[in-house]
């Protein structure tokens, strides 16, 4: 019988975004047993409301960073700035309204969200420049912004705790629109675009060839140098929208605890998505499982009840499992008395004697 | 004369991947104390069969002797410890440590755990005497040639007592004085008792250091031949399995065409004056017109690689001027030579090619992509086209546009990469070394390619440390010596690859 099957699954098993998605169902599963009416999901006054809703909800900043991570990755780089970005980009808005004199006008939140999100390109570019431009490696380059950006963000909050009572800017991580939250919304839209600008258009094409062979790409006739500082505005851009998400839905701007190691978990993201961190192939996919995973497991942390002080280290072992298990090398090596008779199987499919002789054995 | 009784013995080795069978019943054997050359085409088995023999891959069928003793490797180690050792195309070694330590870098002598660094220079430096070279083993490798690189290597795979000994493609990125010393110490250890196992596409190197040949196509036995009674063309013949009447066919056409080839044009195509990088070439004067095949021929190293990158903008170049059409330019980056309908198919596929993680399809629209631009992307209709196009043109194997390049052979990706530029309809192509490390097979159909290409008007800069091919190719040699370009010689019926050679040795202007 698990002959029959065999031909029928394998596409399943083969496919590369088997693991994640495996991985993401445990959790969320185990989940059930801890937290009654888990997989139930509500309309309240017009809004969708459970816990499934809110693992996307307080995802979407740690969705939206692991994007932009993505493409920088693919392009061999790395970005670590992305955190102070948050910081920056928050801090910069809240200031704005809460010097305005009605925080609730909608001109002059428009305008506080488009002073932090052109700032936030900018500093993307910046890196971009430093690595592109300057060719400075990438884990360099912006690790410099890394620890300048807490700074640049403390100068701009002067050190405070920036608070502000604007209902029109809470709508960004804290309000709902046609039944959703409205990070949801702003996921659904920077993601449909990533994919629209990578994946219809050709900007994909490029980035998975500059990271793929940076030189062969030039002699290819492509401008990389472009490519690279567009990425890196992109990823900027991004972690200026996850910055906003994050002050909106406290309603304050806080420099220094902002965004603080969200560049690792998106890094994480990014490769439980199954992106090498060499380049190349990327996965926009692969990155929001991956995004989504890393926060199912915060939220199980609280839920099954994990002493706080082991949290951190209840979630490094769920990460090494995943990456474990998300490398074929070492699926090979753990499962390997299953894998023999299959690898045979295939091998000596057309000789007759041998299969039986593998059907037996399996 | 009676053969000694052969060290190594394999009978009936079958060997299968899914879907294909790399070995089917293949006999192989080696004496002591003889080089050995394994012939055929890619893909005809060569790499399998060292596979096996070195212990990387299982036998279905079959069976190993190793000095009259049946053998079944667990892996190369197994291999190794029984002295099968075995140098591969690229050098793995690590060009950052020291020679002593690439030769002894897992098996230190040690005592009371720790390293002996003297006796481990020592035992280096008698070692490398033993190939009769004498440097500096304390140095890090990188500062050597790769000639020298690949010496260590040998080294480094005789310290291990090796009686077999495996040389796959040990040439492909020598010059000629460094494959001379290469075949001293060849003939130094045969002499040893050490049995060679060398696999080569270069013919001229088969016959000077093979005794004995097999060879295999798809998979199967041809046939084994002592190298002194099969000519070139019969070897050929039975590699590929057909007659040679392309090649042939092939040899005569340029030579008669050059008369009126670069005449009666007035504006040349591309027109380089003193043109020059420091450093990397010295100002030249070269001018191309439309259906002319240019072809630069030199020693590895003489300037004919850092002339095509000078043309295609690569490179920036520091003195001189360039006119495309007539036209002044400046090529400031490669992207702007491409704009200009010049493509170059870099003697590096590897690294300066393709893209390995990328599909065939990716790889050849990829020039025609970046040139659009990102925000105009080829609709999908159009790139299955060209693909389908080109992959049927240079009869790319497997025909399978979304194949990962990285798993091609060395011939097919050639042509990926090729089909990339051609897809571009470029007025001029430079190839530089476009038929090395690939077989026969591929080799004819990329000439053949050429002759076409330059009938329909593309004009080909053709770079080949082959004078053979690029004989048969061009209606102009430009010949290089010491970066510096020192002929330009009309093709006709006087010139030989003896003229070139000369000019190349004695640097002769004519």
């Amino acid at each position: 019988m698990s002959r029959t099957l065999r031909p029928l699954l394998n596409p399943v098993l083969r496919h590369r975004m088997l693991w994640p998605v495996v991985i993401l169902a445990a959790l969320l599963l185990l989940n059930l047993f801890f937290t009654n009416g888990f997989f139930k999901v509500e309309m309240k006054d017009g809004h969708l409301y459970g816990s499934l809703i809110d693992i996307v909800r307080f995802g979407a900043p740690l969705i939206l960073v692991s994007l932009g991570m993505t493409l920088v990755i693919a392009t061999c780089g790395i970005d670590l700035s992305v955190g102070s970005i948050v910081a920056i980009s928050g801090a910069l808005a809240c200031l704005w309204i809460s010097e305005l004199g009605d925080q609730n006008s909608i001109g002059g939140v428009l305008t506080a969200v488009a002073l932090g999100l052109g700032l936030s390109v900018a500093l993307g570019a910046w890196n971009g420049f430093l690595v592109a431009g300057i060719g400075i490696q990438p884990i360099i380059a912006t690790l410099i912004l890394m620890v300048a950006g807490r700074g640049v963000a403390q100068l701009i909050t002067d050190g405070q705790i920036i608070t502000v009572n604007s209902s029109p800017y809470k709508l960004i991580g804290g309000g709902y629109w046609l039944t959703l939250p409205f990070g949801i919304i702003i996921v659904i839209a920077v993601l449909a675009l990533t994919a629209f600008l990578t994946r219809r258009l050709a900007l994909g094409l490029l980035i998975e060839s500059v990271g793929g062979n940076a030189e062969a790409s030039r002699l290819a006739g492509i401008r990389s140098r472009g490519v690279l500082m567009m990425v890196y505005a992109f990823c900027g851009l991004c972690a200026g929208i996850a910055g906003l998400m994050i002050s909106s839905n406290v309603s304050s701007a806080d420099g220094n605890n902002a965004g603080l190691w969200i560049e690792l978990d998106a890094i994480l993201a990014v490769v439980i998505g199954g992106t090498s961190l060499a380049g190349g192939r990327f996965s926009l996919g692969g990155t929001v499982l991956g995004a989504l995973i890393i926060q199912t497991l915060t939220t199980t942390i609280y839920s099954i009840g994990v002493p706080p002080e082991t949290t951190l280290l209840f979630k490094a072992l769920v990460v090494t499992i995943v990456c474990l298990l998300q490398s074929p090398a070492f699926r090979e090596k753990a499962f390997r008395r299953r894998r023999r008779p299959a690898a045979a199987a295939s091998a000596s499919a057309e000789e007759e004697a041998g299969e039986e002789r593998v059907g037996v054995s399996a | 004369m009676t053969a000694p009784a052969p060290i190594l013995r394999m009978t009936g080795i079958g060997k299968q991947f899914p879907g294909v069978k790399a070995l089917d019943g293949v006999d192989f054997r080696l004496l002591p104390g003889e080089v050995h050359a394994l012939m055929g085409e890619n893909g005809a088995g060569k790499s399998t069969l060292i596979k096996v023999l070195t212990g990387v891959y299982d036998i279905d069928a079959g069976e190993i002797e190793l000095a009259g003793r049946k053998v079944a490797f667990a892996g190369p180690q197994a291999a190794q410890r029984a002295g099968i050792s075995t140098v591969y195309q690229e050098v793995n070694l690590c060009t950052n440590l020291s020679v002593a330590e690439n030769i002894f870098i897992g098996r230190e002598p040690r005592r009371l755990g720790r390293i002996q660094w003297r006796r481990m220079r020592q035992r280096a430096a008698e070692l490398l005497a033993r190939l009769e070279i004498d440097i500096d083993v304390s140095a890090p490798l990188s500062s050597y040639s790769l000639a020298i690189q690949q010496m260590v290597a040998i080294a480094r795979a005789l310290d291990i007592e090796a009686r077999v000994l495996i040389l796959d493609e040990p040439t492909s990125s020598l010059d000629a004085g460094e494959v001379a010393q290469l075949f001293r110490v060849m003939r130094r250890l045969k002499e040893q008792g050490i049995a060679i196992l060398f696999v080569s596409h270069f013919l001229d190197q088969i016959y000077e250091i093979s005794d004995r040949m097999t060879i295999l196509r798809n998979g199967r036995l041809v046939g084994e031949h002592l190298t002194s009674e099969l000519s070139q063309i019969e070897l050929v013949g039975k590699m590929i399995g057909r007659e040679l009447a392309d090649l042939e066919r092939l040899g005569a056409k340029p030579a008669a065409e050059s008369s009126e080839s670069s005449a009666g044009k007035p504006v040349p195509l591309l027109e380089a004056r003193e043109l020059g990088r420091t450093g990397a070439i010295e100002p030249f004067t070269l001018t191309i017109h439309e259906g002319e095949v240019v072809g630069l021929a030199g020693l590895l190293g003489s300037g004919r690689t850092e002339i095509a990158r000078l043309l295609f903008g690569a490179d920036h170049a520091g003195t001189g001027s360039l006119r495309i059409g007539g036209e002044q330019v400046s090529l400031r980056t490669p992207r702007a030579a491409v704009s200009r309908k010049i493509a170059f198919c870099s003697e590096n596929r590897r690294a300066e090619g393709l893209i390995p993680d990328l599909t065939v399809r990716e790889n050849i629209i990829l020039a025609l992509q970046a040139a659009r631009g990102w925000t105009r992307p080829i609709p999908r209709r159009r790139q299955d086209e060209l693909v389908d196009k080109y992959i049927k043109a240079l009869s790319i194997r497997p025909p399978d546009p979304d194949q990962l390049v990285k798993n091609l052979s060395g011939g097919n990706q050639q042509k990926v990469l090729l089909a990339r530029w051609l897809i571009l309809e470029p007025r001029l192509l430079i190839l530089d070394e476009p038929t090395r490390g690939i077989d026969v097979g591929a080799k004819a159909e990329i000439q053949r390619l050429v002759a076409e290409l330059s009938d329909g008007g593309m004009a080909v800069l053709f770079i080949s440390a082959e004078l053979e091919e690029v004989l048969r190719l061009s209606h102009r040699v430009g010949v290089l010596r010491d970066r510096r370009l020192v002929a330009q010689l009309e093709n006709g019926d006087d010139l030989t690859t003896d003229t070139l050679t000369e000019t190349i040795a004695s640097g002769a202007r004519s």
